[in-house]
This record gives structure tokens, sequence and C-alpha cells, in this order.
């Protein structure tokens, strides 16, 4: 297997993400597509260290491991703030979010 | 003493300060300070004199010969031993480059008939005062002849009225600030005297200007003293704008210094241009008439006898009105040269002097006043010394100023001490038959009296008599004439002044008596002086002459001419029958009575005189009362329309150009602009603002997108 | 070789087009479950990389937990049930442009780098060999000896986020 195949499955995930992030106006749609991102990097992760030897491969694990960890929490604390927005604004439209506007 | 002769007028100068801080608590109050002052201030005049007569005659002058300009012919030779001198002159270089010149011809000068004698030169010590544009302003003094003469008149003078004063004055109001003004005033007739600048000179001018002016009205209170006091002032500065711009001309005719005797040399050799010459001595000229009350300024003089008879003395007899006589003597090159007086004929000079001398003496025949006659006189004999000048008669003049002092003096010291024992001054009321009460007085009048109208052997005759040799021999023969009608005419009002004081009956109210020594005394000694000082330069002695004798007079090459009997005889004769016509008219009592009454012509000649020539009513009612009401008005009218107008039209033009400047440029473009920018800037801001939507998602879209196309950036071109 | 180029292709494929199903889907809730899909397909791709451990993590807390959290999250903030007018924003034009800009750009930078280079094969190793390599044990090893304090650091973010998020959300 060509490792590009995963890289570049990793960067079309990636950019899926990104155009989700941009493009969608649900708050909680916009944390789904940040999760597609992280996924993403973390196939970059193992890819890239299983090509490179058995240290490599494990690194490349362990770090994909914090990448997950990290996602789970900045799920959380990202849904808590659209409850609070909800709460506040009876609504997770993005688009009406716009209190900082000029 | 010569090189220190600075030491005389320092004197009074500071007894003045003395006598002003201190006088008043001294028990003579003040007086001490003054005769003290001016009595040592006489014996070093007196060691001046001395010292000059020993100087050694050393300086050979040759005449200049004044036909041609700008070729200086004169040599001379150093003086050896001496060398006082700490300031050279000018003229030293010029005399070393003119030896050379001179040196190929015989040495004659071709003016000169003398040979030229060797002189005593003058002593001179100059500092610089300051220099501005390269133009040294000195001050110092400068010793000769005629200055050590003077010094030594006028220090007796002022001694002799200091001490009159102290009797004279006594009990007065003013006592102690008389005295200080006495001393003021003595220093600044010393200071003319010694100075050696021009510059200087004025100085003491001025100073006695003032003088004058505080001690004619020393009894203010009454007005007219106090109007007597600012006539003097104001008729004297009237001259003195002539005499300041004849200053200045001379200053830079003579190559930028006031140095006299460097002004004296300029208009000797021909350096300076005719009509500046012309111009500058006319000006010098008419501040000589203000001050020694020659036509038409006269008018001062007599009014100024509202001051206390010393000051008339002092100041109107013997110093102050023989300023401007003093000014035109050591100037002499000047206006020697300037009104071509060697030519003979007629000159202004002696024209002025010749006027004053008539008029004076006719009007002196109508005074009831005593001390008016006297003032009258004087104005009659600074005629005489004016005229003098005017035709040559250098040293005559000088004679005669010296001889008139001390004779003029003492005929207003005795009419003070007849006021004093009549308390008036009024001959006609209150006089007459006096010389029974008052013997001394009587017989030192008398002397000064003959002394005055030119009776051998005193003093005057041989002053006067030199006066009209001068004329007659330098081609005068007109002023000539007009000396000897003078001299009648002084004979003649002079014996009706004492026929009036002292013979007759006593027409006052009073018990007279003759004064007390410290009155008496002075007039003793000037009596003394009035018989002796004529031989002074009388034939064969010929001291005065010898004294005075300077470097300007051989310079310019003026004649000398010894005593000769026959003009003598001839102006004897003249004053015996002037003396024996009044003697038949007032003692014989052949004075004929009512002529006014009877004649039209003499009533009108008698108002002419009594009202003085009406010369008063043209002065302050044509002249003053012209300028102070139309001239006034109309110079009151263009400053108002004219000037007033001018400046605050420039006012209102300048507030409305403002005001135009502020609309259109300051409010529209200036603050247009400022505006305008920050509009700009807000619209600006606006548009920028809509970038700013407050959408994550948007901003994030720009980061992405930025990065993208940077990142593609970088992979394409790196 | 083949087994695994294929099952790759498969995997890929789904992944990609259940992502692309999660971007443009207008019912959050079937996002949410496509979300599932990829997560799954991801996983199973750690699989193939060797990586069991990180697969399992992935199907344990993603999914497990991660996209629970997400429907509960759903849930508690829909006003109403159903489709609502367009999930997609005003931007989602220039939001394709950039996506497909960065794709391009990657892919390119990606084949310029790795070009050909082949993953190690690992079929020749036993089973014992291969775990003792990169198999638990020493992802385990690695975490608490080498990687012990980015660990402890992550713990200890876990924590804040906790507490984070109970704070942010509770009602007072």
């Amino acid at each position: 297997m060509l490792v590009n195949q995963f890289l570049i499955l990793g960067a079309v995930l990636f950019c899926i993400g990104v155009y989700g992030v941009l493009a969608r106006r649900n708050g909680v749609l916009v944390l789904m597509s940040i999760e597609l991102i992280l996924n993403a990097v973390n196939i970059n992760l193992i890819a890239l260290g299983a090509l490179q030897g058995p240290e490599a491969a494990v690194t490349g694990q362990v770090f994909s491991l914090f990448v997950i960890t990290i996602a789970a929490a900045e799920v959380g604390v990202g849904l808590a703030i659209v409850l609070l927005i909800y709460r506040n604004r009876t609504t997770v439209d993005l688009d009406e979010v716009d209190l900082m506007k000029g | 003493m010569l090189e220190n002769i600075w030491v005389v007028p320092g004197l009074t100068f500071a007894s003045f300060w003395l006598i002003l801080f201190f006088g008043k608590r001294l028990p003579k109050g003040g007086a001490e300070i003054g005769i003290a002052a001016v009595g040592l201030a006489f014996v070093l005049s007196s060691v001046a004199v001395v010292e000059w007569n020993d100087r050694p005659a050393t300086e050979e002058v040759e005449a200049v010969s004044t036909g041609e300009h700008g070729e200086a012919e004169a040599h001379g030779s150093e003086p050896d031993a001496h060398e006082e001198a700490e300031d050279e002159h000018s003229f030293g270089e010029v005399r070393a480059l003119a030896v050379d010149l001179a040196a190929a011809e015989a040495g004659e000068g071709e003016a000169g008939e003398h040979e030229a004698e060797p002189i005593r030169s003058a002593v001179e010590r100059n500092l610089t005062w300051f220099s501005f544009g390269g133009v040294d302003i000195t001050v110092g003094t400068a010793v000769d002849g005629l200055t050590v003469i003077l010094l030594f008149t006028v220090t007796l003078i002022s001694l002799l009225v200091h001490v009159f004063s102290t009797n004279y004055m006594h009990g007065d109001v003013r006592f102690t600030y008389f005295f200080a003004a006495l001393s003021l005033f003595t220093t600044g007739m010393l200071l003319l005297v010694v100075s050696s600048s021009l510059l200087q000179a004025l100085f003491g001018w001025e100073l006695m200007g003032l003088c004058s002016f505080m001690l004619i009205g020393h009894w203010w209170e009454k007005k007219p003293n106090s109007d007597a006091a600012m006539k003097a002032f104001l008729t004297t500065r009237t001259g003195d704008i002539g005499l300041l711009v004849g200053l200045v001309i001379m200053f830079f005719a003579a190559g930028q210094t006031f140095d006299i005797a460097a002004v004296n040399e300029a208009a000797l050799t021909g350096a300076m241009g005719e009509t500046v010459l012309l111009v500058g001595a006319s000006a010098l000229f008419v501040g000589v008439i203000g001050k020694s009350a020659q036509f038409p300024l006269h008018t001062w003089l007599p009014d100024a006898m509202a001051g206390p008879t010393p000051v008339s003395a002092l100041i109107h007899a013997a110093t102050m009105v023989v300023a401007g006589v003093y000014l035109v003597a050591r100037l002499y090159g000047v206006f020697w040269t300037a009104f071509d007086i060697e030519a003979g004929g007629v000159n202004p000079i002696a024209v002025i002097g010749g006027i004053t001398v008539l008029i004076a003496a006719a009007l002196a025949f109508v005074q009831t006043d005593i001390k008016k006659v006297l003032a009258y006189s004087t104005v009659s004999q600074l005629g005489y010394m004016v005229m003098a000048l005017g035709v040559g008669a250098w040293t005559a003049a000088i004679f005669h100023l010296f001889t008139h002092a001390f004779f003029k003096g003492l005929l207003f010291l005795g009419a003070g001490s007849v006021s004093h024992a009549v308390h008036s001054f009024e001959m006609r009321d209150d006089m007459g038959g006096l010389r029974k009460f008052m013997p001394t007085t009587f017989v030192t009048f008398m002397i000064g009296s003959l002394a005055l109208a030119g009776v051998f052997p005193l003093a005057g005759f041989w002053s006067k008599d030199e006066i009209l040799l001068g004329a007659a021999e330098n081609g005068y023969r007109l002023f000539e004439v007009v000396g000897l009608i003078g001299a009648f005419m002084t004979a003649a009002y002079m014996t009706r002044c004492v026929y009036l004081t002292f013979f007759g009956s006593y027409r006052g109210h009073g018990h007279p008596h003759e004064s007390p020594p410290p009155i008496t005394v002075p007039l003793i000694i000037l009596a003394v002086f009035s018989v002796g000082a004529g031989l002074l330069n009388a034939p064969g002695f010929e001291k005065f002459f010898e004294l005075t004798e300077n470097r300007v007079f051989l310079l310019a090459g003026i004649e000398h001419h010894s005593f000769e009997i026959v003009p003598a005889v001839v102006s004897s004769v003249v004053v015996l029958a002037a003396l024996a016509l009044g003697g038949l008219l007032f003692f014989a009592g052949r004075l004929p009575r009512g002529v006014t009454a009877r004649s039209r012509a003499a009533r009108a000649g008698y108002r002419l005189l009594a009202n003085k020539y009406y010369l008063d009513h043209l002065y302050t009612g044509v002249v003053v009362g012209s300028i102070k009401g139309p001239i006034a008005r109309a110079a009151y009218w263009a400053n108002q329309k004219v000037i007033d107008g001018v400046v605050n039209g420039v006012g209102v033009a300048s507030t409305r150009a403002g005001l135009w400047v502020y609309r259109h440029i300051d409010q529209r473009v200036v603050d247009g602009a400022v505006n305008g920018a920050g509009f700009g800037a807000e619209g600006f801001g606006g548009i920028l603002r809509t970038i700013q939507t407050g959408r994550v998602q948007q901003y994030g879209a720009l980061l992405f997108g930025a990065t993208a196309v940077l990142a593609l950036g970088l992979v394409i071109f790196v | 070789m083949l087994a695994q180029n294929l099952s790759f292709a498969v995997l890929a494929t789904v992944a990609t087009v259940a992502a692309l199903r999660v971007v443009s889907t207008r019912n959050v809730v079937h996002a949410a479950l496509y979300l599932v899909v990829v997560l799954a397909s991801v996983g199973a791709l750690y699989v193939l990389l060797a990586a069991e451990f990180v697969a399992a993590v992935q199907i344990l807390i993603y999914i497990g937990a991660i996209v629970v959290l997400f429907l509960f999250g759903i849930m508690l903030t829909r006003p109403t049930i159903g489709s609502e007018h367009g999930l997609d924003n005003d931007q989602r034009w220039m939001a394709g442009v950039t996506g497909l800009l960065l794709l391009g750009l990657l892919s390119f930078v990606l084949v310029d780098g790795f070009g050909d280079r082949q993953l190690p094969r690992l079929d020749g190793m036993s089973r014992e060999a291969l775990t003792a390599e990169r198999g638990t044990a020493a992802v385990a090893d690695s975490i608490f000896s080498t990687y012990l304090v980015p660990f402890e650091a992550v713990s200890i973010l876990l924590l804040a986020a906790l507490v984070g998020a109970i704070v942010l959300a509770r009602r007072d």
C-alpha cells in the first residue's frame, strides 16, 4: 500500500471537514465537522508512524490517542457552550450569533 | 597745574554736591563750602596763570595761505622739553608732512606780514570716553593763554560774588540752594573754558543755561521772576538750536572729530568745503547770538534782572553772556575762514555786533531801573566784543571781555549795594544824592562808570581803543564809526545813571547807610582791577597779547596792532564830549523839560524805546501766539483727521480682511480639509466595518481562504 | 496485498461518502449517524495499519462517547424536530472553493513529497513479534515512560474540560 493513499484520504477528510466548519449553520454540525478534521489528523499520524518503523509507529499511535482524548474534551466543552447559546437565544444558528458585528 | 586743570571745575562741582547734601546743617548755610571751593579754585587758577607765563614759547607756527584751498603750508617745531600732551593730535602728522612740502620754499607764508614768533603751545590732555563706528569721542582739557585768563577772571568774579552774597542774600528763604546753584554755574563756565572738545563745551554751555534759569528764577514765588527765567531759558534755547546744528556740521566737516584744535586746523587749512563751513559757522553764530544776547535775541537779558543782583553780576556781566564770545574766540579759525574776515568791508558777525551796540545803548537811555541800565549796557558791550571779533581784532575782543568783567561786575555789585541800602532799584523814585550816605559805594561806582565809558587811564579805555584801532586798520572803517558812536552813547547814559543815583537830593523814604564789609570789600577789589587791568596790554608791555597769542591766531595770520596815539586821542575826545554833554544836561540842570509833551516825533521815539522796539510784542505776540493758536489747531486737525484717520483706516481694513479670511479660508478651506479628512476616515471605516459581521464562520472562511492562497503561493514560488 | 488494497478502497470510499453526507444532509440526526459511519471506517483503517489499540479506543470513545454526546446535544438544542430551513449558510460556495483549493494544494504537496513510498510490509512477522513491537503493551509502555508528562497534561486537560463543561452548562 502506498502511504500516499492514507495521506490523501486524510487530506480529503480534512477538506471535507473544513467545508463543513465553514458552511454549516448549526453549531453542533460545526463540531461534528471538527471531529472529521481531527480524524483526518489521526489517520495521518498513524500512517506516517507506520511508515517509519516500530518506535515511530508506537509514537504515532500514542499521539493519536492523545488527539482522541483532546477531541473528547473539546466536544464536551463545545457542546456545553452550544447549550448555553441555545439557552440564551433559543437557537443554535451561528448566523444569528453576531453580537460582535461592527 | 596746567596738566591737572580739570581740578578747578572739579572743585566747584564737588562743592555743589556738598552744599546740596550738607549745606543746611552748617552754621553759615553752605556758604563756607562754596567760598572755600571757589577760593581754592581761584588760587589754583592764579597758579595756572603763573605757570603759563613761565612756560617757554617754543612753538613756531607759520601762517596758512588762505587764498588757495587745500594746500597747507604750515610748519613748526615740536615743543621740546614739555611733554604734557598725552594724546597726539592729527595735525602733528600734518605738520610733519608739511615740513617736507615747505622745505623747498623759503619758509615764508604769503599772508603774514609779521615774522612768525614762537608761541607757547597749548597743554592738552585727553582721554577717550567712548568710541563707536571707528569714531572716538574724547573728553579732556586744553589749556592755553585764553583759558588761563578766563579761569582767572571767572574764579575771581565768582569768589567776590560769593562773598557779596553772604551778606546780600542773608535770611533768604533758599540761601543754601542759591550757593549750590552758584557753585554749579561756576562749574559749567569753567568746564566750557577748559574743554578740548566741542561736545564737552556743549555740556558746560547747557549747564550754564540750566543754572541761569535756576538763579534768575530764584524768587519764583512772584510770577514776573519765573516768567523772566523762562524767557531767558527759552531765548537761549532758541539760539542753541543753531549751536547744535553747527556743532554737528563741524563734527562731520572736520573729519568726524569734536576736538576744537582739529576743527580749527581743518577750517584754516581749507579741508572743509566752503559752503559747509559757511553754514556751520552761521549756525554756531546763531547760538552765540542767543547766549551772548545779540540782536535779535537780546530780549532776555534785561528781563533777567529779576534775579538777585549777585546773580546779575556773575552771570550777566562776567561769565555766562561772554560764553558766546568765548566760543567764537575759541573756534576763531572757523569764523575767520567762513566769513572771510580778512577781507574787510562787512561780515555778519560785525554787523550783528554793531547793531547790538547801538540799539542797546539807545535803550539804556530810557530806563528808570538801575539794573536795567546796566543790563542794556552789558548788551551793548557784548556787541562791542562780537563786533571786535567780526573785524578781526581777536586780542582786542578778549581783552575787552577781560576788562569788562571787572568793571561791569563792579557796577552790578555797586547797584546791589545801593539797593541793599534803599531797598529798591528805581533811580527816579527812590534814589538820589546817595554819595553822602554811601561814600565807598559811590567812589567805586564812579570808577566803574569811568572805566566803562573808556576814560584814560582806566581799563575800558585800553580795551575799547584796541577794538576801534583794529576796526580801522583791518579795513572796517564803518564799524570804527559805529564804535565811536557807541562810546559816545555809553558815556552819556552812564552819566545819567550816576547822576540819578548819587547826585541831587534824596527822593526816597528810608535811611540809607553804607553797606557792611562783605559787600564793600569786593567792590574795592574790583575797583582796583578796573583801574589796573588795562595796563596789562599797555604799549610796550603788551603782556596780555603775549599770553593769549595762540596757534589759531598765528595760523590765520591775524594781525595785532599796537597802540597808536591818534585814534586814541580821537576816542578820548568823543568820550569827554559825551561826559561834558551829560554833565551839562544833568548836573547843570539844563535837561530840556517836556520835550515828549511838545514834539510828536520825540513822543514816538520815546515810545519806541520804551517798548524796546516792540521786539517783545513780536516774539510773544506774533511768533508764540501764532504757534499757540492757528498752527496748534492746524496740527491738531492734521493729527486727528489725517494721522488718526490713516491709523484707524488701517485698523478697519485689517479687521475686514481678517473677517474675510476667516469666513472663506479658515472656515471653508481649512476646516473643510479637516472635516473632510474626518468624514473620509469615517466613510472608509464604515466600509471596512461591514467585514466584521460577528459571525465566526465568516472569519474562519477568510482565515482558511487566506491561508490556502498563501500556501499556494508558497508552493508555487518557493 | 490485494486484500489490503481492496479493503482500503472500500473503507476509503465509505468514509468519504459518509463524510460528504455529514456536511450536506439537511437532518442533524442523520449527520450524526453518518458521522458514526465515518468514525467506524476510520477505525477499520487503523486496524489495517496495525494499530489495534487506537482502533479500539476510536470505537469506544469516539462512537461510544462523543457521538452520544453529540446526540444529547442535538436533542437539547433542537427547537423543533424535523428539518429547518437549510443547514448551510450563505458562504458555502466560498467554503467549497476554499476546501477544493486546500485539497488540491495538499494533494499536490503529498504527491510531490511522498511520491511512491510504500508502507513496510508486515506479512513476514509473527503475531507475537508484531504485538511486542507495536501492540497495546508497547503503546502503554511508551505512554507511561517516554510520554508520561504529556499524558499527565492531557489528564489535567480532561479534568479541566470536565469541570468547565459542568460549570458552563449547569443552571443556576
